[in-house]
């Protein structure tokens, strides 16, 4: 660097890249969605080779590299696997720090499935802990049309 | 098999904002600084691979725009979306081809210049997951509880990493955090998203590298002390998270298993000397030595315990510092081959390890909590 830096301006650009995209689910996640969002009803889809119930459901299976061929209702319960209490704020947490992600083994379900936990102290979260599918009252056709997981039992 | 050896290493020095050089500016001196290295000029170089992602540097096919800066015009350069290991990988084969003598490996990018948390939460599929907000630190904060919990490892274990880590980053000219820390000054650093605390977490730097691979003939040619590309490796795993057991790294198990069979090292403790590796967080050390197979599954505590990771360890890892130091992403992994290259031909300067380096290892990641992994065993002859 020479000395004449210590003197120079630095320019800087502010910018923001926003482009609109219309990404299309398929209709392996369609189904998947449109079942949430208008039943409540979570699914899982089996592959014929692993027999592992895939959930969210994938058209083919990412360990057998064949097509899943068998729809399968998983229940809206489950075992929280791992959890972490987030204490910062960005702005694309779908709630407010404090508040837990966790990935959960819903039962029926070989996979697991992160999302967020609601009803429930951050410092009182813990593995093993079984929680429940909590609906959001507007649903939009997205993992988000469950609101949070919960406690069961509270 | 045609030998391939790495006869050329440039870094920038890394560093949380390095307003004064543009991204492109940033690369030239990277290239600048290899080629210096090799003693050889652009000429010499016959064809270029950079390294690259689009959504960090905030602009379509970026690699086109860092073509000129790493000597691109008129030659052959293609681009790999990912981590530096796998671009150098990519440069590896195309020597292997038979096609050219060297090649250009470039790698670089300027954390400074977005929001990591928007860019690493883009790396979620839109359809299911990204709507959740996840991040690189709340993902792998969901990792590390899962590894932490099925072994019993304890915070304080990984605490030692980012001791260890921050302590050897004060020796590297480069490094961007190096610290002199305790495990207290660790664990009362402030809760991101627990367990992971904000000193197990690496910093985001602005940063490049470059590395000039040569086949034989044209490495004996242009240097003396040829670093030899002995066995190499990458392997994935699923995609989605929950698909995942995070608590293991059967990627990695995989991709070194593979490089140390083509490496011809059957006993990894008499034969590698040293490791440069993956710690984006001070977890990740312990996880991935356990993978890398040195020590047992669930051991990776009781190793940096028992002080084998240290400078003057069994198996020194990271001794420039690591990610935890300074991480350039994408550059993070190809530096990690420059560091361990640095050391096998003893120009390390007060990073430089006590035992002679024969073999090290280097490993780069790429995709969330280690969805990929490539391993790289380089040697002295
Ligand atoms: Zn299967």
């Amino acid at each position: 660097m020479g000395d004449f830096w210590s003197d120079a301006e630095a320019i800087i650009h502010e910018s923001c890249i926003k482009v609109p995209y219309s990404w299309q689910a398929g209709e392996t996640a369609s189904y998947f969605l449109t079942q949430l969002r208008d039943e409540g009803k979570i699914w899982g889809k089996k592959c014929p080779c692993c027999k592992k119930v895939l959930v969210p459901p994938r058209k083919s299976c990412p360990f057998c590299f064949v097509a899943t061929d068998q729809w399968t209702e998983v229940s809206d319960e489950g075992v929280v696997e791992s959890f972490t209490v987030v204490r910062r704020d960005t702005i694309i947490q779908p709630k407010k720090a404090p508040f837990a992600y966790a990935l959960i083994r819903l039962d029926g379900a070989d996979t697991g499935l992160v999302h967020v936990l609601g009803e429930v102290e951050p410092e009182a979260v813990r593995e093993g802990m079984r929680v429940k599918a909590v609906l959001a009252d507007d649903r939009k056709g997205s993992l988000l049309d469950i609101a949070h997981f919960k406690p069961v039992g509270s | 098999m045609d030998r391939v050896a790495i006869v050329g290493i440039g870094q920038t020095k890394h560093a949380a904002c390095r307003k004064e050089v543009s991204y492109a500016e940033l690369v030239y001196e990277a290239v600048t600084l290899a080629l210096k290295d090799a003693g050889i000029g652009i000429s010499e170089i016959d064809n270029i691979v950079t390294t690259s992602n689009d959504f960090w540097d905030g602009r379509t096919i970026s690699c086109m725009a860092t073509g000129d800066v790493s000597g691109g015009y008129d030659k052959n350069i293609s681009c790999v979306e990912g981590d530096g290991t796998f671009g150098a990988f990519y440069g590896l084969t195309r020597i292997l081809s038979g096609s050219y003598g060297t090649t250009l490996v470039t790698a670089y990018s300027k954390g400074s210049e977005s929001v990591s948390s928007l860019i690493t939460n883009a790396a979620f599929d839109p359809i299911y997951m990204r709507c959740l907000g996840l991040d690189m630190v709340s993902a792998c904060a969901l990792q590390a509880r899962r590894y932490l919990s099925r072994y019993g490892i304890s915070e304080e274990d990984c605490a030692l990493v980012s001791v260890k880590n921050h302590g050897n980053a004060l020796d590297n000219p480069n490094a961007q955090l190096g610290m002199k820390l305790t495990v207290k000054d660790v664990m009362n650093s402030r809760m991101i998203a627990s367990p992971l605390k904000l000193y197990d977490i690496s910093p985001i730097s602005d940063g490049a590298c470059a590395i000039v691979l040569a086949r034989e003939d044209r490495a004996r040619k242009i240097t003396d002390k040829p670093v030899w590309v002995k066995g190499v490796s990458f392997c994935a795993d699923a995609y989605l998270l929950g698909d995942r057991d995070l608590s293991e790294c059967r990627a990695l198990e995989k991709a070194a298993g593979a490089a140390y069979k083509m490496a011809g090292i059957r006993n990894l403790k008499k034969e590698i000397d040293l490791a440069e590796i993956y710690d984006a967080f001070s977890y990740q050390e312990l996880l991935w030595t356990e993978g890398l197979g040195f020590c047992e599954k669930g051991e990776g505590g009781k190793l940096i315990a028992d002080g084998a990771t240290a400078k003057d360890g069994d198996i020194p890892v990271n001794p420039s510092g690591g990610l935890l130091g300074a991480h350039p992403v994408i550059a993070a992994g190809l530096i990690r081959i420059a560091e361990a290259a640095l050391q096998i031909r003893g120009d390390a300067g007060a990073m430089q390890i006590k035992k002679d380096v024969r073999n090290a290892l280097a490993h780069g990641v790429n995709g969330v909590c280690g969805q990929s992994h490539c391993v790289w065993i380089l040697g002295q002859n």
